[in-house]
């Protein structure tokens, strides 16, 4: 395919992807070029808004949002590596302008083209195995809005499954929330603390060594408690893993000496 | 009752230190949603239903004027009297005239949470008139004075062994060395007493599950027959119902019953549902003499067109509590008042006042479970939001976290000086990072307080990215292969 045929996606790095964790980025862009786009990530990207719209900034949160909309309308595509920053521009972004007659059109059209990375590979680009090959059992966490409101569930698992040497051993209960919820776990960490723990221990029941799912504020959060609880379950983003990347440190870890 | 939601922090962090509490709700956190989950299975059309039962009620709201005169009408030609009340006082005071005129000492209640949302209980007593409690939960908290923990299950709070306690205490006539190990001798125990409440009341007093308007029916759905005995054996019976418990028919009654009992324990329908009409009428075996309604609105009508419009539809099924993690996490009572989880944290600022319950609206993660649950499709996340908003506009709430936010919001709107902060802020943290992550960090102790909190890797994923940088096998950058 020439260059010019290839569709065109907008990268939405996410904000804590682009600050803490740059090789979930890189591992996007592998994948998305691997499923035959043409991949840019606009520097004039910050935030989706999230954290002011859920605290009930929505004048900030529509500044914000217009200024991702005139900087990623122009793509075919725009993929984030996150279900919550994509849930915010699909869902939301449209929701945050319903009484504005200029911005609400431009809003819809972002979210008609706007997914979640793995969603995007599986249902949009057809990608059915990524060649990736990991060693371990794995467990796949539901983040809640790529699961409730992208309805991301079968996606992630189905590319997953067909990694070489990975096993994934299922939780129980995958699809309750981790106690993130964005600032939600410092304003009541001790409500945080006890779902995080419940999620801890889901974890630990099913015996893998890695803990995999598709939003980097769960993973920090899970990874986290992980660590203070001086268990040695690893957290990665499953796109590391699709694209086989996942020799580098998991979230939290010292990099190796060289 | 008087609201301890302003308490809600140090009301959870007591639940979460309470051990039997947490066991009782590490029950309730899987018996309910699992069997939901299979009463959802049995019935192929059980989503269509939930649209069903959506509908119904979008619509009695939007005539909401229409169905409640229709209603009245029905009550009226039925025999029975309808009292219109705007308040909790209005209503407490109507009920205390009907129990004076019947010359009542003793009411026998079913289970009703606007009988709690009007505190009538303590009015009554205070008046002189004995109120008991016939459902088995309500029965235990009303020996305890505590409130209900949970819409439909009461006293889900309590382990079998506070409540043999709670009976000892109380019923002090019987041998005080008696079995009360099993759940069933203490089902058996709380029996034998109120039978003889039951046959000694005067004025019986139930909620409504719905009040149908054509027919001028309310419905009482509970497990333990207790309804019945309280709206047949007195001579006068009192429903205390809000407003928004309208449906237009019958058969809109059936769809919505298909959808709660299913939503709430999982059963396909309760073990009683009773349809009561009027008082009895000359070729009737038995029911009451006299049959009253207390139509409040307590709040209601203001949330109509209101951004809380939709919380109207609400049944009172408990699905919501039962899925909520947060609820699972610290049980009804840290809500601070009548009602909890997220229905709670919806509706009570709507009835107390925002100020009284802004905590209640921020305590959500905003996953989305209660949603997806909810069989009368209410959008409790987005209304949990809508609370926020007018949070935000009123300044409720620390301003130091409402600075954070703006400084952040101001930032992000201004890319080329984000970028730049970003990658100072960044390289510094990389900086200290060298093990990792962090145990405890300035202006973080929110996070790690509880948790490690992961280090940046030094430089953003941006910067990288244009500096011509790719991943590699290791996630390692390759520079020198791109440049």
């Amino acid at each position: 395919m020439s260059d010019t045929a290839k569709p065109t996606v907008g990268l939405f790095a996410t904000c804590l992807v682009d600050l803490m964790r740059p090789v979930v980025g890189f591992a996007a862009v592998k994948l998305l070029e691997d499923a035959g786009c043409r991949v840019d990530v606009p520097v004039a990207q910050t935030c989706c808004g999230q954290p002011a719209y859920n605290s009930g900034d929505k004048t900030d949160a529509q500044d914000i949002a217009k200024s991702v909309i005139e900087t990623f309308e122009g793509f075919d595509y725009v993929v984030a590596p996150s279900g919550s920053c994509a849930g915010m521009i699909k869902d939301h972004y449209p929701e945050a302008f319903e009484d504005d007659t200029e911005w609400r059109p431009r809003a819809q059209a972002l979210a008609a083209k706007t997914y979640e990375l793995m969603s995007f590979l599986a249902d949009v680009r057809g990608v059915t195995s990524t060649g990736a090959a990991f060693e371990g059992t794995v467990t796949y966490h539901d983040s809640c809005s790529g699961l409730r409101e992208l309805g991301i569930k079968d996606q992630p698992r189905a590319l997953l499954s067909t990694v070489s040497g990975l096993h994934i051993s299922e939780g129980k209960e995958t699809e309750t929330c981790c106690g993130f919820g964005g600032l939600f776990c410092v304003k009541y960490p001790d409500i945080s603390e006890k779902m995080v723990d419940a999620k801890v221990d889901d974890i630990v029941a099913t015996g893998a060594d890695t803990v995999l799912a598709g939003d980097l504020g769960c993973l920090m959060n899970i990874a986290g408690r992980l660590q203070r609880r001086g268990l040695s379950i690893k957290a990665r983003h499953a796109a590391e893993v699709l694209a086989g990347m996942s020799a580098a440190p998991a979230i939290g870890e010292p990099a190796d000496e060289e | 009752m008087q609201p301890t939601t302003p308490n809600f922090k140090q009301n959870a962090r007591d639940a979460i230190a309470n051990d039997p509490l947490q066991a009782a709700l590490g029950k309730l956190a899987v018996g309910f949603p699992m069997r939901r989950l299979e009463a959802a299975a049995r019935l192929p059309e059980f989503e269509n239903l939930r649209d069903q039962a959506r509908d119904i009620k979008t619509h009695v709201l939007e005539n909401l004027d229409y169905y409640l005169e229709a209603y009245e009408q029905k009550v009226v030609e039925s025999g029975g009297h309808v009292h219109w009340c705007r308040d909790a006082e209005e209503a407490r005071e109507t009920i205390l005239e009907i129990c004076q005129k019947a010359g009542a000492k003793t009411v026998t209640k079913s289970k009703s949470m606007i009988s709690e949302e009007i505190a009538v209980n303590k009015y009554l007593e205070e008046n002189g008139i004995e109120p008991v409690e016939t459902d088995l939960g309500e029965y235990i908290i009303q020996l305890r004075k505590e409130p209900p923990s949970h819409i439909i299950a009461p006293a889900i709070h309590l382990s079998k062994e506070q409540v043999a306690e709670t009976f000892r205490n109380a019923h002090i006539d019987l041998a005080a060395d008696r079995d009360l190990d099993e759940p069933r001798s203490l089902l058996e125990e709380a029996r034998a007493k109120l039978r003889e409440k039951f046959l000694g009341a005067d004025v019986g007093l139930t909620g409504a599950n719905m009040l149908i308007a054509e027919t001028g029916t309310n419905v009482l759905v509970t497990n333990e027959g207790n309804a019945d005995l309280t709206n047949n054996l007195p001579r006068v019976h009192v429903v205390i119902a809000s407003i928004e418990k309208i449906v237009p028919t019958l058969e809109d009654a059936s769809t919505i019953l298909r959808v709660l009992a299913r939503s709430a324990t999982g059963q396909d329908i309760s073990v009683y549902t009773t349809f009561c009409t009027g008082p009895r009428r000359p070729e009737d075996l038995d029911g009451p003499e006299e049959y009253h309604v207390v139509l409040l609105d307590n709040g209601r009508s203001e949330m109509i067109g209101s951004e809380f419009h939709e919380m109207l539809r609400c049944i009172r099924c408990g699905a919501c509590l039962n899925h909520c993690p947060i609820y699972k996490s610290v049980g009804g009572h840290a809500y601070g008042w009548v009602y909890s989880g997220p229905m709670g944290a919806v509706l009570i600022p709507n009835l107390i006042g925002m100020e009284e319950a802004q905590h209640l609206p921020n305590a959500s993660t905003l996953c989305g479970k209660c949603e997806s649950v909810c069989p009368m499709r209410i959008p409790l996340p987005k209304m949990l939001r809508k609370w926020r908003e007018r949070q935000f506009r009123a300044h409720t709430g620390a301003p130091s976290a409402r600075w954070a936010l703006r400084g952040w919001a101001w930032l992000a709107k201004r890319p080329g000086l984000y970028r730049w902060a970003m990658n100072v802020g960044v390289a510094v943290l990389g900086q200290f990072g060298g093990r990792g992550r962090f145990r405890s960090l300035p202006l973080a102790s929110g996070w790690t307080s509880k948790r490690d909190l992961a280090a940046p890797a030094g430089d953003t994923f941006i910067n990288q990215f244009h500096k011509g940088a790719r991943g590699d096998q290791s996630g390692a950058l390759m520079r020198k292969k791109v440049h």
